[in-house]
């Protein structure tokens, strides 16, 4: 298993992910534009975004466990632009939110924000996700030396306060809520569990790019 | 089934002679309805339960335009394809799906415990001496989005006389079927089955409160709580329970479904009110199914006036 081979070549690996990332968007537009959006589209595209976001974000952290169990180098190579994928979907649930959902209604924004803890804890794993957009180029990897793994560590906040957001918002049904936080929790013991073998579970992705 | 002597029809029960074409011909059509017609020849003047299934089927109703709003209503594609019944899945689009596996007919409905004459009815049986009405109502969900609906239905004071509540029957409670064969999404315990919900006396015996068989002048489909649901149009739509199958009057107040999942979210009133917030959103607002911005919700979902002597003195902040 360790030894398999990536089943696509090196250099194919980075337009494809990048391909296959733009699906979600580009089959919302399309149920956009073929009315299967269904009667509230508004509330849709913001479950779409939101879900998607989740995702793209569970997979980013699936490249090093995918490493560690798998020995597979290639998750790495794309785990930046399945970052700033996520990021990207997180912007699209936020600009849906304020402009579609809110209309730049700015008092009930800030209420909302400060009122409403899933709103809250689901807008602050946004405004934490800014910095490591920011600092995902080169230069600044190179700018920050070894303050960059550590500021990068944020993303596992991230993670979870996303996951609460998801928990914290809905009625009765916490399945999907708890499929994922199950997901979270897998992917960082992956990461513990070599941790203690001595392991290094983290490396510069500058290193393996 | 009661059967009737003549002296006992009414010049309303008398059928038009357009909708008796129009049975003749429902009858002629399904395969179902042939069935029922073998059953009414096996025990003949006994039963007619084609008849019976023609005439909810037909849906004869006047409207009415006292108790109705002049606002746009939803197109029924909205109304049947975006809507809550948990019975058969969590998501809005799930009723629409699944809801095909449940029977309505034929269906009874319990009436028991505070009431002189404790009975199991046949649906038809409970609406056939009434007046069907079409009433447009506005409703206003607990997730702040809101539709205009055309119902078919009897208020249901009129059943609640017709039952005879003894002077111990201060609410009524509502339940819904339990069977996780028809309604799939029972299997999981999402919620605590089966649905119950409740009203206070005055609450159910409000003109307002209609017992709804039909939507756009047809009956009832499935997944928007066929064959009969309760319509009460001032509080959050999870009070509209949807295929009731036993009306029960008691003394104490019920204990009713979403009150038990979330106490502090949801209330045994569940008035619509945009001065109290669910604590996890704001109810100041509301998007109408169809429409881009949102609008403000009114106090009683606009129907204050109607209904809001039922309310006096009461602190609708803590009784939310």
């Amino acid at each position: 298993m360790r030894n398999m081979k990536p089943f696509v070549g090196p250099k194919r690996v980075k337009p494809l992910v990048f391909m296959a990332c733009l699906l979600p968007l580009l089959f919302g537009i399309w149920a956009g534009f073929t009315d299967q959006l269904g009667a509230n589209p508004i509330e849709e595209i913001t479950h779409r975004t939101g879900d998607w976001t989740l995702r793209l974000l569970l997979i980013t952290l699936s490249a090093t466990p995918l490493r560690l169990l798998l020995g597979w180098r290639w998750p790495l190579r794309v785990r930046r632009m399945l970052g700033l994928y996520t990021f990207f979907y997180a912007c699209l649930h936020l600009l849906t939110y304020f402009v579609l959902d809110q209309f730049f209604d700015g008092d009930e924004i800030v209420n909302d924000i400060i009122k409403r803890p899933y709103i809250t804890i689901g807008f602050s794993a946004f405004v934490l996700m800014v910095p490591l957009a920011v600092t995902s180029t080169n230069a600044m990897m190179r700018r920050l030396g070894k303050r960059w793994g550590q500021l990068h560590q944020l993303v596992y906040v991230i993670a979870v306060f996303g996951i609460l957001h998801y928990l914290w918002l809905v009625k009765a049904d916490y399945l999907l809520p708890l499929i994922h936080a199950a997901i979270l929790l897998a992917l960082l013991l992956v990461r513990v569990w070599y941790q203690r073998q001595g392991l290094p579970a983290h490396r510069p992705a500058s290193q393996t790019s | 089934m009661l059967i009737k002597r003549p002296d006992d029809i009414q010049a309303s029960e008398i059928t038009d002679e357009k909708i008796y074409h129009q049975r003749r011909a429902f009858l002629q059509a399904g395969s179902r309805t042939a069935l029922a017609v073998a059953a009414g020849a096996a025990f003949p003047g006994l039963m007619f339960p084609g008849e019976a299934t023609a005439q909810i089927t037909a849906l004869q109703f006047k409207k009415n335009p006292r108790f109705s709003t002049d606002e746009e209503a939803n197109s029924l594609k909205d109304i049947t394809r975006y809507n809550n019944f948990y019975e058969f899945g969590t998501d809005k689009k799930d009723p629409a799906k699944y809801a095909h596996t449940l029977k309505t007919d034929p269906w009874n409905v319990r009436v028991e415990g505070e009431v002189k004459k404790p009975a199991d009815y046949q649906l038809e049986d409970l609406i056939k001496e009434s007046q069907l009405e079409e009433r447009i109502y506005r409703l206003r969900c607990v997730e702040a989005w809101s539709m205009v609906i055309p119902w078919v239905g009897i208020p249901l004071s009129t059943l609640i006389k017709r039952f005879k509540p003894t002077s111990k029957a201060k609410y009524v409670e509502f339940t819904t079927l339990y069977d996780p064969k028809q309604m799939p999404g029972q299997k999981r315990g999402v919620l605590d089955w089966p649905y119950v919900e409740g009203l206070r006396m005055d609450e159910a015996m409000h003109p307002l409160t209609l017992l709804a068989v039909g939507l756009y002048g047809k009956v009832l489909p499935n997944q928007n709580g066929a064959p009969i649901r309760l319509v009460v149009p001032w509080k959050y739509g999870f009070k509209n329970i949807k295929s009731i199958v036993k009306i029960r009057f008691t003394e104490t107040m019920p204990k009713t479904t979403w009150h038990l999942s979330g106490p502090q979210e949801y209330g045994f009133y569940a008035n619509v009110n945009p001065h109290v917030d669910h604590p996890r959103w704001s109810q100041s607002r509301e998007r109408r199914i169809g429409e881009f911005f949102k609008r403000k919700t009114q106090m009683f979902n606009g129907y204050e006036e109607q209904v809001a002597s039922l309310y006096s003195g009461m602190d609708l902040k803590r009784n939310y």
